[in-house]
């Protein structure tokens, strides 16, 4: 039972964000008893604690910044989509080869503009992400536009599907706590550690020996993976899909995601998505005041928990240490 | 000077920024077991010079490393053939414990016990940082840092230790205890090419040292014959 005495420390040391971790737990399971519309929620949110997670490696880990990992999101999704609803694939195929076409997005958009320091790179990844958001609005033929596609089958393999909304949700924690754990896997890694290096200062990495434009190129090429896989994800586990899903809105609660729960750890990445997920959907009534609400948070947290929510521990302790 | 009897020649070696020359046509050299400072004024260039040493800018002329090119425009051909920097301002990463930053400091390296033997090492030089392995980079005091940045840069097992400005911001007595390693390292028979604006400081150590001058190598001086502040004065003013 070690493992309760680490939990039980840990939370003595953290209590808010011990807190914050029971009740997204105690959520989790109330919505998996009760059942309904929140279940949809959750899925929301794991599919988001992916993204997030992902694109943590890239802007929290390497320091780097994208606008634009909706594209990877929306370029796998529609192959999800359009080979399985309107070709008859299989959906792992699909998702594979969706997958794996954003993969080599990533690398022909990344290979040129990762040499590049600062923001050519951020202007680049808005550029991509607004290409992709065009071409499925104008694409008709393939993409329907603004229609949409419905009626894409859940994900599974032969006879094997995940169809019920308590399976697709079990499904989608399975696959964001394997995203959750590789991404701290390669953050205690050589490949993470070259990464915050390079976070740190370019020039010194590279005084080290690191390779510092083929590690960006890794960084973004992971996060890309992440993204592409919570493109899939989406469609399968919603049956829909149209351009909106995939907009510049993506991106701006990626972000707030991201900052609200500290950009950088690998837990603020999980914790930023599950709350920003969940809470505004648990507080539907008040959707008209949502926007004005995430603009106020972000905000105050930029201003007095730079290191978001993660951050509220180690808060406490220099708090503590200023005052001896 | 022959190659032989050299661990660095620089050799007309140019940069600029934009269409300010920061560095025109400096020659100088480091022998084996030298400690070889350079002085001057800010802007005179020295930090330029490290960069442009290590490939960091882009040059004109050319470095040697024991007789071979050292490859422009390319720190991580640099870093493998031995040279080593300690940037200005300390460079180490803030949010990474001791521990990593000392592992980011031998990241060409593959082999484990040479590994921990490096490891070892480092922490027998510095105790400090032994003490505080788990703590974050950034919590640690500026003295703390610094010996963090050296140590790092000894993680590699470099030929040729280039340091710049390792005084920059720290107490007298913390510079001093820092200098005193410098000092043991250089007698082990390390090359060191030590940038530093605290002449007196780096003039005590040093075996020989170059005064430079907006971007120029101003004078070649033996510290021995500097013996007041009007000697050293003579070279800064001209």
């Amino acid at each position: 039972m070690t493992w309760l005495t680490t939990i039980w420390a840990e939370a003595r040391r953290a209590p808010v964000l011990a807190l914050l971790w029971a009740a997204a737990a105690a959520l989790v399971i109330y919505v998996f008893v009760s059942g309904g519309y929140l279940i949809a929620v959750l899925h929301f949110a794991a599919i988001y604690v992916v993204f997030v997670t992902g694109l943590n490696i890239f802007m929290g880990f390497a320091g780097q910044v994208s606008f634009g990992h909706n594209a990877f999101a929306a370029i796998s999704g529609y192959a999800s989509a359009v080979l399985t609803a309107t070709h008859g694939w299989e959906p792992l195929p699909a998702a594979a080869l969706g997958i794996l076409g954003a993969l080599l997005c990533a690398l022909i958009v990344g290979y040129p503009t990762l040499r590049l320091r600062g923001h050519y790179l951020a202007m680049a990844t808005l550029a991509i992400g607004l290409i992709v958001y065009e071409v499925a609005v104008q694409w008709q033929s393939v993409t329907q536009g603004y229609m949409g596609i419905s009626g894409i089958p859940p994900l599974g393999i032969g006879r094997f599907t995940v169809t019920s909304d308590r399976a697709i949700l079990i499904f989608l924690i399975i696959i964001a706590a394997l995203g959750v754990v590789a991404a701290a896997g390669i953050r205690h890694s050589r490949l993470g550690r070259a990464f915050v290096a390079i976070a740190g200062s370019e020039d010194a990495a590279r005084a080290l020996g690191i390779d510092v434009a083929r590690y960006k190129l890794a960084a973004f090429l992971i996060s890309a993976f992440y993204a592409a896989i919570a493109g899939s994800l989406f469609v399968h586990a919603v049956g829909f899909v149209s351009p909106e899903v995939y907009g510049l809105h993506m991106v701006v609660l990626a972000f707030t995601m991201l900052y609200v729960g500290g950009i950088g750890t690998v837990a603020g990445a999980t914790l930023g998505a599950l709350v920003i997920g969940i809470l505004p959907e648990t507080v539907r009534r008040f959707s008209e005041y949502q926007d004005l609400a995430y603009g106020a948070l972000l905000i105050l947290i930029l201003i007095y928990a730079p290191g978001g929510l993660a951050s509220l521990s180690s808060l406490s302790t220099r708090k503590k240490k200023e005052d001896a | 000077m022959t190659a032989a009897g050299c661990v660095l020649e620089v050799e007309a070696l140019s940069a600029r920024y934009g269409h300010v020359e920061a560095l025109s046509s400096v020659d100088l050299f480091v022998g084996e077991s030298e400690l070889v400072a350079v002085l001057g004024p800010n802007g005179a260039g020295k930090s330029t010079l490290m960069r442009a040493v290590m490939g960091l800018v882009a040059t004109g002329g050319a470095v040697r490393f024991r007789g071979k090119d050292v490859p422009r425009r390319n720190p991580v051909g640099a870093a493998a053939m031995g040279l080593v920097l300690v940037p200005e301002g300390r460079g180490i990463f803030a949010p990474m414990t001791v521990a990593e930053n000392l592992e980011l400091g031998a990241y060409l390296l593959g082999d484990k016990a040479e590994f921990a033997r490096r490891h070892e090492r480092v922490l027998s030089l510095f105790p400090r940082l032994k003490e505080r392995l788990t703590q974050v980079a950034g919590s640690l005091s500026g003295g703390e840092q610094q010996m963090l940045a050296v140590g790092r840069a000894l993680m590699s097992e470099p030929k040729l230790l280039l340091l710049d400005e390792p005084s920059l911001g720290l107490a007298p007595k913390v510079v001093e205890e820092i200098l005193e390693k410098l000092g043991a390292l250089n007698r082990e028979g390390l090359a060191i090419l030590l940038v530093e604006q605290k002449a007196p400081l780096a003039l005590k150590l040093a075996n020989r040292a170059y005064v430079m001058s907006v971007g120029r190598i101003a004078a070649e001086i033996d510290p021995r014959t500097i013996k007041s502040h009007d000697d050293l004065a003579h070279y800064y003013l001209g």
